[in-house]
C-alpha cells in the first residue's frame, strides 16, 4: 500500500505495524503529530506530564516484554536524559525506541542542539531517517535491533524529515505484527542498576555496541552511490537528499544507522575517492568520529554549522564558497492571536513595569511588541526558579518587580518543583508566580494535558487541579482570575501581591480561542 | 537528472496555504508521479508567514525548492510577495490574488481554493477531474459545491 505521508505519520504507521503496545510522549514541535497519528490509527498512546515521565512509563512497559515508544523534541531528551543514560545499561526485554525530533534552524525551538551526541554519550544505537519511507523502514529495523540486544534505540529525526510528505510504501499494512503479551520475569541482575550490577551492565553495553557495529558494517543500513572518484561525500539524514540534487555526479556514502558507525566501510569508501567531504547539518558529529578512526576527511566550513542545510547551501559547502548567504526579506513574525487570553495579562505586566521571568509556550510571544513584557526564557519550567534567583539577589526595589509567568502545561511539566523551591527557600520579598491557564497545550497544536480533563484521544480523564497543587505545597495565596474580563481587578491584585512579602500564585484562567474552536469542531465543549 | 517541477505557496497563518499544497500533492500522487511536499509548522498558526513547497517529477530528492528555482509561486497575501519572491526563477510564473476575481468570492476564506484553480490552469498535465476529486476529499461535504464554483472561477480566468 502506497500513500503520501509525513515522516511523523510514517513513524506512527510503522509503530502500529510493528506491534507497539504503548506510545508515550510530551508534545513538542516537530514531534507532536506522531502520537496523535498513532492514536488515530488505533494505537494506545498517552501524553505524559513531561518527557522524563513519558520515557519512564515506556521503560516500564518494555520491562514487561512488549514494544514501547517514547516521543519528544530534542530539548525533551534533556529532561529525559536521566532515565535514558541508565536504561542504556540495563536495557529492557521488550523493544524500546526513543524518538528525538531535532530542530536545526530553530523553526520552533530555543536552541538547535544536535542530539546525535546523546547516542555516543549514553551508548545507545541510533538511526537517522532521510525521508518518510526510511521513517517507516528504519523504525521497524530499530525495534528488531532493540529486541536482539535488549537495548533502547535512539531514532533521530529532524524538522524537515518529520514534516515533509513523501510517498511511502507501508509494506506491513494490514498484516501488523501481533503485539506480544505482557508478563514480568524477575531479573534483578539485568534490571536493578545498583553498582555491582551496573558494572557488569556497562561491560555488556560496550560489547553489544561492538556487535552492533559489525551488523552495521554488513551494509543493510548504508548505501553507496558510485559516481566520480574525484569527490566522495559522506552524509546522513535530510542532508543526503540535498547532496543528490546539489552534486548528482559525485560518489556518496549515505549512512542510515549513524551510531555505532560502519567505520570500516567508510574507510574503504574514503580510500576510493580523491577528496572526501562530510556533509551534515548541525554539529560535526560524523566528522569527529571518522577523523578519530584515522580516516582523513574534510569537514564543512563553520558557517554551515548554523541552521538547516538546503540544496543551495550544500552547493556552496561543496565549492568552499564562503561568501555571505543572502538574508532574504524578513517574513511576518508570529504573534499572540487576536482574542488570545494572554494579551490582557501582558498589557498589565508591561504597564506595571514588571521584570518578567518567562517560560516556553505561546506566551513567550509576550516578548514581541506591543507587549515587550518577557525578560528571560530558558527552558521548560525555568520561569519559576529563574525568577526566584533574581528575587534572592536583586536590591529590594527591583526584586519586588519580579514575576514568573508559566503556562498550565509547562507548570505541570517542570514548574511544580519551582513552587516547592519557592516556599522552602523563600526570598525576603516573597515572590509572585502567574500561571497562564488557557486549559490546553496550545503552542504545539492544542494537545491535552493532565489539567484539561481529557486524555490524548480527547476522552474524559481526571482533571488535575492547579489550585490544589500549589495550595498543597503551601503557598501563602492562590487566586484565580480571568484577566480579560477583570483586567483592572487583576492589576490591583498583582500590585497588592508584589507589595507584600508573600509567596503568591495567581492563576489567570481563560481558555485558548484556538482550542475552543477545535473542541467545538470535535463536539467536546 | 530528470526534470523536477517546483511550486511554492506563500501567505499568512490561517489563510489555508498548506491546504493548497496538500491538494496539489494529492493530485500529483494520484497521477502516479514522485512528489514531495515541505513546510515548517509550529509558530505559523499565530498569524506569521507561512510557505509550503511541492516538488514533482520522475524522481524527487530534496523536499525543499532551491532559491531561484521555483517554477510557479502562488501568493495568498500580497505582503508575502517580497518574502517569497527569491525562490521563483527569473521566468517563473507568479499567481497573486490580483489574477483571480476576488470580488466573486463566496467567502474570504475560499481565496486559497480560487488560487488553486488558477494554479491548476498552469499545470495542464493534470486533468481538472483529478483536482476536483482531491479538492472534495480535502473539505467536508457541505463546502463541496461552493468550493468547486470558486475553483472553476480561478481556473477559467
Amino acid at each position: 500500500m502506497k500513500l503520501l505521508a509525513s515522516g511523523n505519520e510514517a513513524v506512527a504507521m510503522a509503530a502500529l505495524d510493528c506491534g507497539v503496545t504503548l506510545g508515550c510522549g510530551y508534545p513538542g514541535t516537530p514531534s507532536s503529530e506522531i502520537l496523535d497519528e498513532f492514536s488515530k490509527l488505533g494505537g494506545s498512546a498517552e501524553w505524559a506530564p513531561n518527557e522524563k515521565c513519558a520515557l519512564e512509563v515506556a521503560i516500564g512497559a518494555a520491562y514487561t516484554g512488549v514494544r514501547a515508544l517514547a516521543t519528544m523534541k530534542h530539548v525533551g531528551l534533556n529532561v529525559a536524559a536521566d532515565p535514558f543514560f541508565t536504561i542504556a545499561y540495563s536495557g529492557t526485554p521488550g523493544g524500546l525506541v526513543v524518538i528525538s525530533a531535532d530542530d536545526p534552524g530553530m523553526a520552533s525551538s530555543q536552541n538547535e542542539q544536535d542530539n546525535r551526541r546523546y547516542a555516543v554519550s549514553a551508548g545507545v544505537p541510533m538511526f537517522e531517517p532521510a525521508d518518510s519511507q526510511e521513517c517507516y523502514d528504519f523504525l521497524c529495523a530499530a525495534f528488531e535491533l532493540a529486541d536482539k540486544f535488549r537495548s533502547p534505540v535512539l531514532f533521530r529525526m529532524t524538522t524537515r524529515v518529520c514534516h515533509s510528505q513523501c510517498i511511502v510504501e507501508r509494506r506491513f499494512a494490514g498484516k501488523p505484527m501481533a503485539e506480544k503479551a505482557a508478563s514480568f520475569t524477575r531479573d534483578p541482575k539485568s534490571n536493578v542498576m545498583v553498582p555491582a550490577f551496573a558494572k557488569l551492565a556497562h561491560k555488556r553495553l560496550r560489547a553489544d555496541l561492538a556487535a552492533m557495529q559489525k551488523i552495521n558494517e554488513a551494509g543493510e543500513f548504508f548505501s553507496v552511490v558510485n559516481g566520480s572518484a574525484d569527490l566522495g561525500i559522506i552524509t546522513s539524514g535530510i542532508s543526503y537528499q540535498h547532496v543528490l540534487d546539489a552534486a548528482p555526479e559525485v560518489s556518496v556514502f549515505k549512512i542510515g544507522m549513524t551510531y555505532p558507525l560502519p567505520i570500516e566501510a567508510i574507510r574503504k569508501f574514503a580510500a576510493g575517492v580523491k577528496r572526501c567531504l562530510i556533509v551534515e547539518e548541525g554539529d560535526s558529529f560524523l566528522y569527529e568520529q571518522i577523523m578519530a578512526a584515522g580516516i582523513a576527511v574534510e569537514n564543512k566550513p563553520e558557517a554551515f554549522r548554523f541552521g538547516e542545510l538546503n540544496v543551495s547551501r550544500v552547493r556552496k559547502l561543496i565549492a568552499g564558497d564562503l561568501t555571505p548567504e543572502p538574508a532574504g526579506a524578513p517574513g511576518k513574525p508570529p504573534q499572540l492571536c487576536p482574542g488570545c487570553p494572554h494579551r490582557k495579562t501582558f498589557e498589565v505586566l508591561r504597564d506595571l513595569g514588571c521584570i518578567v521571568s518567562g517560560d516556553i509556550g505561546c506566551y513567550t510571544l509576550g516578548v514581541m511588541p506591543p507587549f515587550n513584557a518577557i525578560d528571560s526564557c530558558v527552558c521548560m519550567g525555568a520561569s519559576v526558579t529563574v525568577g526566584l534567583g533574581m528575587r534572592h539577589t536583586l536590591p529590594e526595589s527591583e526584586a519586588r518587580k519580579v514575576v514568573s509567568v508559566i503556562g498550565d502545561s509547562t507548570f505541570l511539566h517542570t514548574g511544580i518543583n519551582g513552587i516547592v523551591e519557592m516556599v522552602y527557600n523563600r526570598p525576603a520579598t516573597g515572590h509572585v508566580v502567574l500561571i497562564l491557564d488557557n486549559r490546553i497545550t496550545a503552542m504545539t497544536g492544542c494537545q491535552e494535558n493532565p489539567a484539561t480533563g481529557r486524555k490524548l484521544d480527547h476522552t474524559p480523564a481526571y482533571a488535575v487541579s492547579l489550585e490544589n497543587i500549589v495550595k498543597g505545597i503551601g503557598v501563602d495565596n492562590c487566586d484565580v482570575i480571568d484577566t480579560t474580563l477583570e483586567t483592572e481587578k487583576f492589576a490591583e491584585l498583582l500590585k497588592t501581591r508584589l507589595a507584600s512579602n508573600d509567596c503568591s500564585v495567581i492563576i489567570a484562567r481563560r481558555p485558548c480561542i484556538l482550542a475552543m474552536a477545535k473542541m467545538a469542531k470535535m463536539g467536546k465543549n | 537528472m530528470s526534470k523536477v517541477t517546483n511550486i511554492i505557496a506563500a501567505g499568512l497563518g490561517g489563510q489555508g496555504v498548506l491546504k493548497i499544497t496538500d491538494i496539489l500533492a494529492d493530485v500529483i500522487f494520484r497521477a502516479g508521479l514522485d512528489v514531495k511536499k515541505s513546510e515548517v509548522h509550529g509558530m505559523s498558526q499565530r498569524g506569521g508567514s507561512v510557505s509550503s513547497e511541492v516538488r514533482f517529477g520522475d524522481k524527487v530528492n530534496s523536499p525543499m525548492v532551491p532559491a531561484g528555482e521555483g517554477d510557479i509561486l502562488v501568493v495568498l497575501d500580497i505582503s508575502q510577495l517580497e518574502v517569497a519572491r527569491p525562490v521563483l526563477k527569473a521566468d517563473g510564473i507568479l499567481i497573486t490574488p490580483e489574477d483571480v476575481p476576488t470580488d466573486k468570492l463566496s467567502n474570504p476564506k475560499a481565496l486559497n481554493v480560487m488560487l488553486l484553480g488558477a494554479l491548476s490552469a498552469k499545470l495542464p498535465e493534470f486533468p481538472e477531474e483529478l483536482f476536483i476529486a482531491a479538492l472534495q476529499k480535502a473539505f467536508p461535504e457541505k463546502l463541496h459545491e461552493a468550493n468547486e464554483a470558486m475553483f472553476k472561477l480561478g481556473r477559467n480566468q
